[in-house]
């Protein structure tokens, strides 16, 4: 986590002139689906400071990602409220929603972490349910399009939606490279890595994993308001149990506990579930069956294999 | 000559606790005078560790209080005793295993705060010798440099105790002879609680020694007055 600092950082730019360039080579189809990717690697970029980084292995975090869908939502739907002030919003209610929950969940570690966080997500989804008047339940709404527009540009368009969501995913990535690089972000580690040595360092584990599981609940409130921001609609199936698998999957999948997995992630199975939903209506098991050789041959994920083997300094 | 009775750093009284039928700790009234280095020995099982472990907050007492400089701290948590100054190292070296050293003393640093953290980390590293190992990863280090790099993160502390569970066992003898120049250079800045079995070395080094047996104090005294104490020949020195 130290040295390399200038390396690192120009690695990071680079990506971002890479993705920010692709909108000028990539199809109309594509580069939504970029778009869409972004957003998602949001999502699990937040989920990836708590339990790639922090240790938290969450599966409640649907119900992080539906707070900020639904905070940013429900005003545009009821008030008229435009896209700025919604997606502050969404983050916030993230943020919020992170902090309540971790205030009963961080008592337990572990399994009991897991399920505890798992029943927090069922009991949000049900209440979506339950409020459909408002909520719109199962079908969701669609977002008014005069809600959907930032500074005058109509997210609805693609030039402004593929900046918004690179936007928010530019600020997330750095952020988050800055975040773990920082004396926080070794605090964050140790917690995973030795919680008892660090209590005998002088950290409360209980405040380092709040603090951890709020700024992962911002990510994904972010997150949550952006989807239906940019994709104009907000429906119960982000709280389901699905959206709380998927960032883990995309973690897992580029390397948890490393700045640029989640997106690498994120791409991948995006793709790998379009591509298998091509061939088979069993997509899923096509996705199963990659994910066994994931963890059969490359447990770290992509990135950190190649963290392990051969780039150390890797974030 | 008039005796100053200076008040006590540690200072316990009755402190208990019973593992079931087992008295680990069993009612022990117990002094730690600053700056000394005070020596716990006693059988396996007399209860040492566990003693140490209500010093540092790692475990809560069933019964009797325990006073830091005057200030009842026997409920306080682990954490926020680091933070008034009581540093444990423990006997079982746990360290970051996939951290750099660099980033296992940092740890320690930075916990009493942010400035300076790159330098005060070296300034550890250097005072153990691991300078020139930082960018290793820890679980990489011989035993003997993992000892070490745990005597480190104590140090960067800078307590006011420092509990070190049996930190030579593993050492080399030639490293237990820098051991011993490092810890009398820790006082009077630091006082030192030390849990040893190697009998050398604690009469060499300790100006103070308790001994523990069955979770209860059988003498405290001089290293000279601990080696005539019949009781304590008896029971442990075995002479």
């Amino acid at each position: 986590m130290t040295g390399g600092g200038a390396r690192i950082w120009a690695l990071h730019a680079a990506v971002l002139v890479v993705v920010f360039a692709a909108q000028y080579w990539l199809s109309p189809y594509h580069a939504t689906n970029l778009a869409r990717i972004m957003v998602l690697a949001v999502f699990a970029m937040g989920y990836n400071l708590a339990f790639g980084y922090t240790g938290l292995l969450s599966l409640g975090h649907a119900l992080l990602l539906a707070a900020g869908m639904y905070a940013a939502s429900i005003p545009a739907q009821l008030w008229g409220w435009t896209a700025g002030p919604a997606l502050i919003a969404g983050i916030a209610a993230g943020g919020l929603m992170a902090g309540a929950v971790g205030l009963l969940a961080l008592r337990t570690a572990g399994v009991s972490f897991m399920i505890v966080t798992l029943m927090f997500a069922q009991a949000g989804f049900l209440t979506i349910l339950y409020f459909a008047p408002v909520t719109g339940g199962d079908d969701g709404f669609a977002l008014p399009a005069a809600s959907r527009t930032i500074l005058g540009f109509s997210l609805a368009t693609d030039t402004p939606r593929f900046l918004a969501a690179f936007g928010l995913f530019a600020s997330g990535l750095l952020a988050s490279l800055a975040l773990v690089r920082s004396s926080f972000g070794r605090t964050m580690v140790a917690m995973r890595e030795n919680e008892e040595r660090s209590r005998m360092l002088g950290y409360n584990p209980f405040t380092v994993k709040l603090a951890a599981l709020v700024i992962s609940g911002l990510y994904a409130g972010g997150a949550g308001a952006a989807w239906a921001l940019l994709f104009g609609y907000a429906g119960a199936s982000f709280a389901s149990i699905q959206y709380s698998i998927l960032p883990m999957l995309y973690v897992l999948l580029g390397g948890a506990g490393t700045v640029l997995g989640p997106f690498l992630g994120a791409v991948l199975m995006f793709y790998l579930i379009e591509f298998a939903s091509d061939l088979t209506s069993a997509y899923l098991f096509i996705v199963g069956l990659a994910l066994v050789i994931l963890v059969l041959f490359a447990p770290k994920g992509i990135l950190g294999t190649i963290r392990e083997r051969w780039a150390r300094w890797l974030p | 000559m008039a005796a100053v009775i200076e008040s006590p750093l540690i200072e316990t009284k009755g402190l208990t606790l019973h593992f079931g039928g087992l008295r680990a700790v069993d009612g022990v009234d117990f002094s730690l005078r600053p700056g000394e280095i005070h020596a716990l020995i006693g059988p396996n099982g007399a209860g040492k560790t566990t003693f140490v472990s209500l010093l540092s907050g790692r475990r809560l007492p069933q019964s009797g209080s325990i006073r830091l400089a005057g200030e009842d701290i026997t409920r306080l948590p682990a954490h926020a005793r680091v933070r008034k100054g009581i540093a444990y190292t423990f006997q079982i070296t746990s360290i970051f295993p996939r951290l750099s050293v660099f980033d296992n003393v940092a740890l320690a640093v930075q916990s009493r705060g942010a400035r300076g953290v790159t330098v005060k980390t070296r300034a550890a590293l250097a005072r153990v010798g691991l300078e020139g190992l930082e960018g290793q990863e820890a679980q990489t280090l011989s035993y003997g440099h993992q000892r070490l790099l745990e005597l480190a993160m104590g140090l960067a502390l800078a307590p006011r105790l420092l509990i070190l569970d049996e930190p030579t066992q593993g050492l080399a003898a030639s490293e237990i002879e820098g051991f011993k120049a490092l810890v009398r250079s820790l006082v009077p800045q630091t006082t030192v609680l030390l849990i040893e079995h190697n009998m050398d070395l604690v009469m060499d080094l300790a100006t103070r020694i308790t001994v523990l047996n069955f979770g209860r104090i059988l003498a405290t005294g001089s290293p000279a007055e601990i080696r005539a104490d019949k009781a304590v020949q008896e029971a442990y020195l075995g002479a």
